[in-house]
């Protein structure tokens, strides 16, 4: 991005002429590819024109004035249909931006369109979308990962340079995996969630998709920091780039949590985060075996709680202010036709589930024990990095399934079995590409630290990315 | 028939009066059009989030002082969640398991009696809206339109624990409640707008029996008298059903004000599972101790505090203070008229009197003002009759009351010298009463005060005019 932003900057181009190249190449993709449920073509030319006014008027908003950016339809952006991939909210167009989008709109950045996922940010493939299931970019017939396919696809695609997704047990970590981009799930509260629709809003986060790693720490640097919106936002500082000195590598201390290797686990995946891993060793850092015997028992937990919270935040969605509404004789009726009707077959799933879990007779066998869990496991992990700096593990036991592979719900939720730790923590984790399987598949490896440990988690995923290379410039031809 | 111990609880919802809502920055004004004060956050849009109003906790945490209440430095929110049209999310952000204030205790004086009922909570929580019916009701209306000025209005809600035992005590209870709400100035306590509103459960046992009966609750009282008329019924209607030996069926009533009963709402069976869990949104709440230490101090004299020393240190009967604290500005014209000095009986027999009828009227008149008419009046320069009439002129002119004396040439004559010859004048034409007092009827007296005064439109000084007339009928 920094190249972009200088080709910018000495106007070797336009904005118009990035906005442009982006829809020439989201008109060709997405027939196929189907990463958008809104493209806002008109509204993304528009502000590149203004972008381009404002450079040559010597106004520009920041280095990054004029670079467009594809967000997560989940994410509300002011004027533009935000439909988390539901019918329910099929028309409804948000009457405020997003936090995070204001702050995007502040340096100059474009919103080009929103991106696809699973409906509700409920799923691991954009397969439970009411907009259909969006590609992998490297092989069609397989799936993008979710719930973040669209934000993660769009940019693997080339559709753009770099998106935002949310990620709730794994929906940003997974799909980049799957597509082979950089994504970060960053520190519960260091990004505000004021304008994300909530799925479980004690899980839910915001986060960078990019290319390279430089470019989601920069996308990670414009969104992250204190919002007296979000009442669950810390006071934590501004994040800045790191300047990529290598040395911190000596003597750093990697923890190899035992239980996300081996058993069930592609000996791919397994064989391409070991390559990484060694290379890491060779470097100077220190591979240190441990355990995280808790993450048994992240997926129960994070299945209980995110139904819970789910069952609660989506109950707003009854037909009397907006969205689907179907008429009957009272109010009651009117509610359950409404939500029937707008709702696919995994929300109502998990509605019920969260229902169920917080009756009054259920509540201290599932919840209130969910809750105890999830302590434990906080204090399982959090034990772990008193001993090591950084812990990485695969980012999912495979690579990117077919369409339609995953018939069972429960085969579904287990995509999550290796993400969902670090949401039940709130501590940050990101993916990042390292390699490809035999098929040509993306290969991920996660890297989680302690809260606020993003800037070292850059720094451990651009070696990474150093051994392995990054793939496709755009605009190569300008430079 | 069996006689039965009457137990009753009261659960109080009660509006604050914060100038901003208790999660967004809304507007709070009553009677605003429909829908003009509510944003994304109270209405519950997709992706907001909730903010708590320093504000609210502040009122919330003044109620409990001023309720005897533990402020819990620690408390937390929590999710309700049920579906009506009236509530944006589906849920209301309310306080459960760990409440601001609990184990409280409000006094009040029943008869002459001080007596006490515990508080057990006090929590905080957020209105819902507003339903207007095209029907009369929501079941017969073929639409309704929801108002959503008033969601997410700051409420308390304030639990009694179970010892009040008569509908009568019930409404002193509520009503010294409400007087003490105002004192502390976080709620108007409209019952008539809903921001008083109150629940209550009742239920009979054996009298002297230790074990509860089953409890009833009754719902829309929307008034002191239909609190008390409504707990009446319900005593009546319950002691029937024990006197034959039926059970008393737990569930929720609610009281027809038309009809004068209590009807079934739902049932326990029907009651919603309202699925509570801690609100993921917002924080627990951590109150620095030395915050509530401030609010604390900000709690002004309490009504029964301002009783006592209205009876103590002003002399006042019960009846002459309760009035002084239930008509809280009467009470403070009081205490800065006795300030400059007046005579304290002197000024609650005015306040009470005159006064009351036409402030009532015309709104209060400035203490410094009303003082130079008592003034006037103590130093026995005008008469009472003479005072009153002062008093309207000083409503409905800029005059001071010593102006208004000087221009109707009200003032007092008692200078003896200048009465004498009126007695005497009177006396000269009352020969024959005149005589009929010498012979011991004495009684006659009023009747030869009455003429002087008239004969000097009131202006004379009546003390004086009996002296002298004692003294000329002497002779």
């Amino acid at each position: 991005m920094r190249r972009l932003a200088h080709l910018l900057e000495t106007r070797q181009i336009s904005s118009t002429e990035v906005v442009e190249h982006y829809l020439a190449e989201i008109s060709k993709q997405e027939p196929v590819l189907n990463a958008f449920i809104t493209v806002d073509a008109e509204g993304a030319l528009a502000q590149a024109k203004a972008s381009d006014r404002r450079r040559r008027e010597g106004q520009a908003l920041s280095p990054w004035d004029g670079i467009p950016i594809a967000v997560k339809d989940n994410i509300s952006t002011k004027g533009l249909k935000t439909t988390c991939a539901s019918r329910f909210l099929a028309n409804y167009v948000p009457l405020f931006d997003a936090e995070v989008v204001s702050r995007l709109k502040d340096v100059g950045l474009s919103i080009i369109g929103k991106t696809n996922l699973d409906e509700f940010a409920m799923g691991s493939s954009t397969e439970y979308s009411a907009y259909g299931v969006t590609c992998n970019p490297h092989d069609h017939e397989r799936v993008s990962g979710g719930s973040s396919g669209g934000s993660a696809a769009a940019v693997a695609a080339g559709e753009v340079p770099w998106s935002l997704g949310t990620d709730t047990g794994g929906s940003i970590r997974q799909p980049a995996s799957f597509c082979g981009v950089v994504g970060l799930k960053p520190t519960y509260g260091w990004v505000s969630r004021y304008g994300v629709v909530a799925l479980a809003p004690s899980l839910d986060h915001v986060g960078p998709l990019a290319r390279t790693v430089e470019d989601a720490a920069l996308l990670f640097s414009l969104i992250a920091g204190p919002d007296p919106k979000d009442a669950t936002s810390s006071d934590a500082r501004e994040f800045s780039i790191p300047d990529w000195d290598e040395s911190f590598v000596k003597g750093l201390k990697i923890g190899v949590p035992e239980e996300f290797f081996g058993e069930g686990i592609s000996p791919e995946v397994e064989g391409a985060v070991r390559d990484c891993l060694n290379a890491l060793e060779g470097w100077g850092a220190e591979l240190v075996p441990i355990s995280l015997a808790t993450n048994e028992y992240a997926i129960d937990t994070y299945l209980t709680l995110v139904t819970a919270e789910a069952s609660s935040s989506l109950a707003r969605y009854d037909g009397v202010r907006y969205g689907v509404r179907i008429p009957a004789e009272d109010s009651n009726t009117m509610f359950a036709r409404s939500r029937s009707a707008g709702f696919g077959a995994e929300v109502k799933r998990r509605i019920m589930l969260g229902t169920y879990v917080l009756s009054a007779r259920q509540y201290g066998a599932y919840y209130e024990q969910a809750q105890k869990v999830r302590t434990l496991i906080r204090q399982d992990v959090l034990e772990a990095f008193k001993q090591v700096d950084v812990i990485i593990t695969p980012t999912t036991p495979s690579t990117a399934f077919r369409i339609g592979a995953k018939q069972s719900p429960l085969e579904m939720y287990l995509s999550d079995l290796f993400t969902a730790m670090a949401n039940l923590c709130g501590i940050p984790a990101l993916n990042v590409p390292c390699g490809r399987d035999s098929r040509g598949l993306p290969l991920g490896m996660q890297i989680m630290g302690g809260h606020f440990q993003e800037e070292l988690l850059f720094r451990v995923a651009r070696l990474v990315e150093n051994h392995v290379g990054v793939e496709g410039e755009v605009f190569s031809d300008k430079l | 028939m069996t006689s039965y111990d009457t137990v009753i609880g009261l659960e109080i919802h009660v509006a604050l009066m914060t100038e901003s809502k208790f999660l967004c920055s809304c507007k709070t004004t009553f009677g605003a059009p429909p829908n003009s004060q509510c944003c994304p956050v109270c209405l519950g849009l997709p992706g907001t989030l909730p903010l708590i109003n320093e504000k609210a906790v502040e009122y919330a945490t003044k109620a409990g002082l001023a309720l005897n209440c533990q402020i819990h430095f620690f408390s937390r929110f929590d999710r309700k969640n049920y579906f009506y049209p009236d509530l944006p999310k589906a849920f209301q952000i309310t306080q459960d398991a760990f409440p601001l204030c609990t184990d409280g205790f409000l006094e009040y004086y029943m008869d002459e009696q001080l007596v006490r009922t515990a508080i057990t909570r006090i929590h905080l929580e957020e209105e819902a809206g507003k339903l207007i019916h095209s029907g009369p009701t929501i079941v017969d209306s073929e639409y309704s339109l929801v108002d959503y000025n008033r969601a997410g209005i700051p409420l308390i809600e304030i639990v009694t624990a179970p010892d009040i035992h008569t509908p009568r005590q019930a409404r002193l209870f509520l009503e010294q409640l409400r007087l003490l709400m105002n004192y502390i100035g976080v709620s108007d306590t409209k019952m008539e707008e809903g921001s008083l509103r109150c629940d209550a459960n009742i239920s009979l046992k054996p009298a002297g029996s230790s074990v509860l009966g089953t409890k009833v609750e009754i719902k829309n009282l929307n008034s002191f008298r239909a609190l008390e008329k409504a707990l009446e019924y319900e005593e009546r209607r319950q002691s029937k059903l024990l006197d034959r030996g039926e059970a008393i069926r737990q569930e929720s009533r609610t009281w027809d004000e038309r009809a004068g009963r209590t009807i079934t709402m739902r049932s326990k069976g029907d009651a919603p599972d309202y699925r509570i869990f801690p609100e993921p949104d917002l924080p627990p709440l951590n109150l620095d101790p030395a915050w509530v230490s401030l609010i604390k101090v900000s709690v002004p004299e309490l009504p029964l505090e301002r009783l006592k020393r209205l009876e103590e240190e002003y002399g006042l009967s019960r009846y002459e203070a309760t009035f002084l604290v239930n008509y809280r500005d009467f009470g403070d014209l009081f205490f800065e008229l006795a300030e400059i000095g007046l005579e304290h009986k002197s000024i609650v027999n005015f306040l009470m009197g005159d006064y009351a009828r036409l402030a009532r009227e015309h709104g209060h008149m400035a203490a410094k003002r009303l003082a130079e008419l008592l003034q006037l009046q103590a130093e026995g320069r005008i008469s009472q009759n003479q005072a009153k009439a002062v008093l309207e002129e000083l409503f409905s002119c800029r005059l001071s009351a010593r102006e208004i004396v000087e221009k109707k040439g009200l003032e007092v004559v008692g200078d003896p010298a200048a009465l004498q010859p009126v007695v005497a004048e009177v006396l000269d034409g009352n020969r024959e009463l005149a005589a009929r007092y010498k012979n011991g009827e004495t009684k006659l007296l009023g009747f030869f005060v009455g003429q002087v005064m008239r004969a000097t439109q009131g202006k004379a000084d009546p003390e004086t005019v009996s002296q002298l007339l004692r003294d000329e009928l002497a002779d």
